[in-house]
C-alpha cells in the first residue's frame, strides 16, 4: 500500500433486493486525516461504512487496512473492532442506565482476582480517558444525566481507548449545537495529532470545511471522486453530490409567464419556526403560485413545509392564511383551512398499507367531513374512480389493497387522497420521487394546471429541472434556515446551485 | 384445490371453521351416546322458557360476545389488549348493587334508589375505566398491557371496597331480569344482540370503521391525512369500558348479587381470544366484528361441550389452552407460509 493510508476500499459492490446499494464504491483514508464521506440521502454512505464494519457483507471489491497482509473482510463488528475500526452512530447506542464508566468498559471491564469487575480500577482508568479528552464529568453517574452531546463523547471515548486506527463518525452532529459541535471537532482535532485517521459523515457543508482534510463523495452507490478539500470549493461540492457537471449546465428559460403581482396572498408566515429544526422563517405564497423550496437534503425543506401545516407539534410563531391569523395544532386544522401535505415518505406518512385503494383515496376527504357524516358508498366509488382514471393509477381494481401497488402508484393514490378535498393550498414533498419519466412529467404538469386554477402550491423536489420547470419562486435552505430566495433571471441551474451551496454572498 | 385455498382466504373461514369444528365433536358425542345426532341444536321449552344446549351456549356466551365488541375496538386501533374489562364487570357491578341496597347493607329486598340510577351509575364507573385506560394508552403512550394492568388488579378491588368486603344482594324481581328471562327468551341473549346490532349500524352509518382501522394500520399517516389518532384510540377504550360495565350488569343481575371476587374472573383472556379467534390480528389495523362475536360464542361452546362431555370445570382450562395454542399456531406467519407451500406443491404436481 502506498505510504501513510490506513485504509483503502476499493470495488466495493453491495446489493439489497431489488436495489443496487453501491455499485463499484471507494474510499481512501491515509494516517491522521478526518475526511468526509458526502453524498446525498441513499448515496450509499451508510451501507460502505456498513460494509467495512463488517454489519454487511459486500459482493465485489477489497478492503486494504494497514499493518494487515492482503485483502481483509470482517464478519461483523466486533471482528472490525479487533482490527482497530471503531464507529460512533448516530443514534448513541449505549446504555442510559449504567454509569459512564461502566458504559466505557462494558464488555472488558478490568477485573480482579477474583473475577469480579474491579469497579475502583475502571473508574480511575475512565476518570483518566475523560481527563484526556478535557471532559468534566464525573464517571460513576449513569449517562442519562448527560446531555446527547456528552454522550455522544462517551461513545468516542469508548471507541479511542480500544486503539483504534480508524474512527468512524456517522452523523455525530446532527443532534448537537454550535458550542457541542466545537467541542467535538476539538477532540477530533487532538486525534487527528495522535495520528488517528477519521471518517466524518455529515449533511452539513459549514462543518466539512471546517474540520476537514478531504472528501471522498458518492452518488447513487457509486464513488464520484476523492478530494483534498482545497480543491474541491463549495459549488463543486453540491454539484458533484447532485451529479450534476457545473460547466455543461444548459440554462433552461426562465418561465415565461408573468408573476401575478396583485394576486391575494393566501399563506403569510412571519417568524415562524419549529422548535430545534427550523429557525424562524418568512413566507408569502399567493394564489396560483407555486414556490420550490430547495436545497440540500437534510437541510430543512420538509421540516419547513411540515410547519406551515402544522405536521409536528411545537412550532411557533405566525401563521396568517387569507389574511386571517390561524393557530394549527393538528393536521386537521390545516385541512380545514384548505391545506393538504403529501409528505415524503410514502411508507410511513402517506399509504395505509392494509387498507384498499378506494379507501385510501377517501380518507382525507372523510376526515375532513367527520366521523358521523359517512360519505356514500356510491360517492366513494365515483370519486375513487374519477382518480384512478385521471392520474391513470394502475390497480387490479379500487379494492385492491394500496401495499400491493407499485410504488409510483401508491403515490399516485396519495395524490389522489389530497386532490380529493379539493385544496385551495397543497404542500408537494418529493410528489415524483420513485415514478417513471412519463408520469413525472404528467404530474409536473398537473402541479402547473392546479396553480392556474387559482391553487398554491408548494413544491420539494431533489430535481432541480423539475423545479425549475415548474416554480415561479424558489426559497432556499441551509441548515434548517430560510437563507434566501430566487426568483426571475436567476432561476438557473446555476444560480440554484450556488444558492445552495451559499457561496459567494449568494445566498 | 383452488376453490379450497379461495376459500380458506376469506375473513371469516377462521371463526366460522373453528364454530362448525365445536358443532362436530358435539354430533359425533351425541351419537356416541345415543342421543338424537343434532341433539346440540335442538330447542324445546321447559318451564316457559327456552331450553336447549344452544340456548345455553347463547345465553351464558353473552358476556364475552359484549365484550368482544370493545376489546375488537381496542386491539384494532392500539394494536394492545385491554385486561382490565373482567375487573371492571366486577366494579360496575359492586358500584350498582351498593347504590341500589345502600352502603354497608349486604341484603335488600328493596331499592334504596331507583333501579335507572343504579345500572346508570354502574355504566358511568365503567365509562370512566375506559377513559382513563384510553388516556394512558394514547396520551401518554403507555402500552396498553401495562395501563389495563392497573384497572385489573385495582377495579375489583374498588369494587369489594364499594361493598364494605362482602357480597350484596338485591333481592328485587325487577333487578333479576337483566339476568333471567324476558317472555321465554333469556335476556342475556337480547341485551348481547341489542349490542352488537347497535355495534353494526353505528360503523355501518358512520366512518368511525375506516378511522379506527386507519389510526390502527398506520398512526402516523393517518395523523397526516386529517384524523385524531388520540381521540380515536380513547373513544376506543372508551366503548371497549362501557361495554365491560353492560355484560357486568348482565353478570350481576344473573345472580342478584354483586360478589366482586368472583363477578367477570378471567373473562378478559375469553374476550381476548374471541378476537384472535375471529380472525383477527392482535398487531392491530384490519378488524372483523362478525368474526370476534362468533368467536366469543366458540369459546361458550367449547365450555358447554367440555361440561356435556363430563369435563370438570377444574380441568376445562386445560382444553382451552389446547385451542388457544392451535389457534395462534394457525394464524403465525411461518406456519401460513408452510400451508402455502403445501398448497402450493400438491397443485403444481396435480
Amino acid at each position: 500500500m502506498e505510504k501513510d493510508v490506513v485504509l483503502k476500499m476499493r470495488g466495493i459492490c453491495m446489493t439489497f433486493p431489488g436495489v443496487k446499494a453501491l455499485d463499484k464504491a471507494g474510499l481512501t483514508l491515509k494516517k491522521g486525516e478526518i475526511r468526509a464521506l458526502m453524498g446525498e440521502n441513499g448515496a450509499g454512505k451508510s451501507t460502505l461504512i456498513k460494509c467495512l464494519t463488517g454489519v454487511n457483507h459486500f459482493e465485489e471489491g477489497e478492503i486494504f487496512l494497514d499493518g494487515f497482509e492482503g485483502p481483509v473482510r470482517n464478519k461483523d463488528t466486533m471482528d472490525a473492532q479487533s482490527k482497530g475500526i471503531a464507529t460512533v452512530y448516530q443514534e448513541v447506542n449505549l446504555c442510559p442506565n449504567l454509569s459512564v464508566a461502566e458504559n466505557i468498559f462494558i464488555g472488558r471491564a478490568p477485573l480482579t482476582k477474583l473475577r469480579t469487575i474491579d469497579r475502583r480500577a475502571m473508574n480511575r482508568q475512565a476518570k483518566k480517558l475523560m481527563e484526556e479528552l478535557e471532559l468534566d464529568l464525573d464517571v460513576t453517574r449513569n449517562l442519562e444525566n448527560y446531555s446527547l452531546a456528552m454522550q455522544q463523547m462517551i461513545a468516542i471515548a469508548r471507541a479511542i481507548d480500544m486503539d483504534c486506527k480508524v474512527l468512524i463518525l456517522d452523523e455525530p452532529t446532527s443532534s448537537l449545537d454550535d458550542r457541542e459541535v466545537e467541542k467535538l471537532f476539538k477532540v477530533m482535532r487532538d486525534l487527528k495529532k495522535k495520528g488517528v485517521a477519521i471518517i466524518f459523515v455529515t449533511h452539513f457543508l459549514e462543518q466539512v470545511y471546517e474540520v476537514c482534510d478531504g472528501i471522498t463523495v458518492l452518488r447513487n452507490g457509486k464513488l464520484v471522486g476523492e478530494y483534498d478539500i482545497a480543491d474541491l470549493p463549495r459549488v463543486k461540492l453540491v454539484a458533484a453530490m447532485m451529479g450534476k457537471d457545473f460547466d455543461d449546465l444548459a440554462k433552461i428559460k426562465p418561465e415565461s409567464e408573468e408573476l401575478k403581482v396583485d394576486a391575494p396572498v393566501v399563506i403569510d408566515a412571519e417568524g415562524l419556526s419549529h422548535a430545534g429544526k427550523i429557525k424562524p422563517f418568512d413566507l408569502e405564497i399567493k394564489e396560483g403560485e407555486v414556490v420550490g423550496l430547495t436545497g440540500l437534503l437534510g437541510s430543512g425543506r420538509s421540516e419547513l413545509a411540515r410547519t406551515i401545516y402544522g405536521a409536528d407539534r411545537n412550532q411557533t410563531g405566525s401563521l396568517k392564511v387569507k389574511g386571517k391569523e390561524v393557530h394549527i395544532k393538528e393536521p386537521i386544522d390545516a385541512m380545514k383551512l384548505g391545506m393538504g401535505l403529501l409528505p415524503d415518505d410514502r411508507k410511513a406518512e402517506g399509504i395505509i398499507g392494509d387498507l384498499s385503494v378506494r379507501e385510501n383515496i377517501v380518507l382525507a376527504m372523510q376526515a375532513k367531513e367527520g366521523v358521523l357524516k359517512k360519505i356514500p358508498m356510491s360517492k366513494q366509488i365515483e370519486t375513487a374512480d374519477k382518480f384512478i382514471d385521471m392520474l391513470q393509477i394502475k390497480t387490479a381494481s379500487r379494492e385492491t389493497l394500496i401495499k400491493q401497488l407499485s410504488g409510483g402508484n401508491q403515490q399516485k393514490v396519495i395524490l389522489a387522497r389530497w386532490l380529493a378535498t379539493n385544496p385551495d393550498f397543497l404542500i408537494l414533498d418529493e410528489p415524483t420521487r420513485g415514478i417513471d419519466i412519463g408520469t413525472k412529467t404528467e404530474i409536473q404538469k398537473l402541479v402547473i394546471k392546479l396553480a392556474s386554477e387559482g391553487k398554491s402550491i408548494v413544491f420539494i423536489s431533489s430535481e432541480i429541472d423539475e423545479m425549475l420547470r415548474t416554480c415561479n419562486r424558489m426559497a432556499v435552505l441551509r441548515d434548517g434556515a430560510k437563507v434566501g430566495e430566487i426568483s426571475g433571471d436567476e432561476m438557473t441551474q446555476e444560480g440554484v446551485m450556488n444558492a445552495i451551496a451559499g457561496g459567494d454572498g449568494n445566498g | 384445490m383452488d376453490k379450497i385455498r379461495k376459500i380458506t382466504k376469506m375473513s371469516l373461514f377462521l371463526p366460522i371453521f373453528s364454530m362448525i369444528l365445536i358443532m362436530l365433536i358435539n354430533v359425533v358425542y351425541d351419537i356416541g351416546c345415543g342421543n338424537a345426532p343434532l341433539n346440540f341444536f335442538m330447542i324445546s321449552i321447559k318451564n316457559g322458557v327456552l331450553y336447549g344446549r344452544l340456548v345455553d351456549v347463547l345465553n351464558r356466551g353473552s358476556e364475552a360476545a359484549i365484550l368482544a365488541i370493545g376489546m375488537t375496538l381496542v386491539v384494532s386501533s392500539s394494536a394492545g389488549t385491554d385486561i382490565s374489562v373482567g375487573s371492571v364487570m366486577s366494579l360496575t357491578g359492586g358500584m350498582c348493587c351498593m347504590l341500589l341496597a345502600g352502603y354497608g347493607v349486604a341484603n335488600t329486598s328493596q331499592y334504596a334508589v331507583p333501579l335507572i340510577v343504579g345500572l346508570g351509575a354502574g355504566l358511568a364507573v365503567a365509562l370512566v375505566c375506559g377513559l382513563f385506560n384510553g388516556f394512558l394508552v394514547s396520551y401518554l403512550n403507555i402500552q396498553p398491557m401495562v395501563a389495563t394492568l392497573i384497572l385489573w388488579s385495582a377495579g375489583r378491588a374498588i369494587g369489594l371496597l364499594l361493598c364494605n368486603s362482602q357480597i350484596v344482594y338485591v333481592r328485587v324481581d325487577s333487578f333479576k331480569v337483566l339476568g333471567s328471562y324476558v317472555g321465554p327468551v333469556p335476556t342475556p341473549i337480547i341485551v348481547a344482540a341489542v349490542c352488537i346490532a347497535v355495534a353494526a349500524v353505528v360503523l355501518k352509518q358512520t366512518s368511525l370503521g375506516l378511522y379506527i382501522q386507519s389510526v390502527g394500520i398506520n398512526r402516523k399517516s393517518s395523523r397526516i391525512s386529517g384524523l385524531n389518532s388520540r381521540r380515536i384510540i380513547l373513544m376506543c377504550y372508551a366503548i371497549c369500558g362501557f361495554c365491560a360495565g353492560i355484560a357486568g350488569l348482565v353478570a350481576t343481575s344473573r345472580i342478584y348479587s354483586a360478589d366482586t371476587n368472583n363477578i367477570g374472573l378471567n373473562l378478559e383472556l375469553d374476550a381476548i381470544l374471541a378476537v384472535a379467534l375471529g380472525g383477527n390480528s392482535l398487531g392491530g389495523g384490519k378488524f372483523n366484528l362478525a368474526g370476534s362475536i362468533i368467536g366469543a360464542y366458540t369459546i361458550q361452546a367449547i365450555t358447554t361441550t367440555l361440561y356435556a362431555l363430563g369435563v370438570s370445570s377444574a380441568q376445562a382450562p386445560v382444553f382451552k389452552a389446547i385451542v388457544v395454542i392451535i389457534i395462534v399456531v394457525i394464524q403465525a406467519e411461518p406456519f401460513k407460509e408452510y400451508f402455502k407451500k403445501l398448497t402450493g406443491g400438491r397443485r403444481a404436481s396435480a
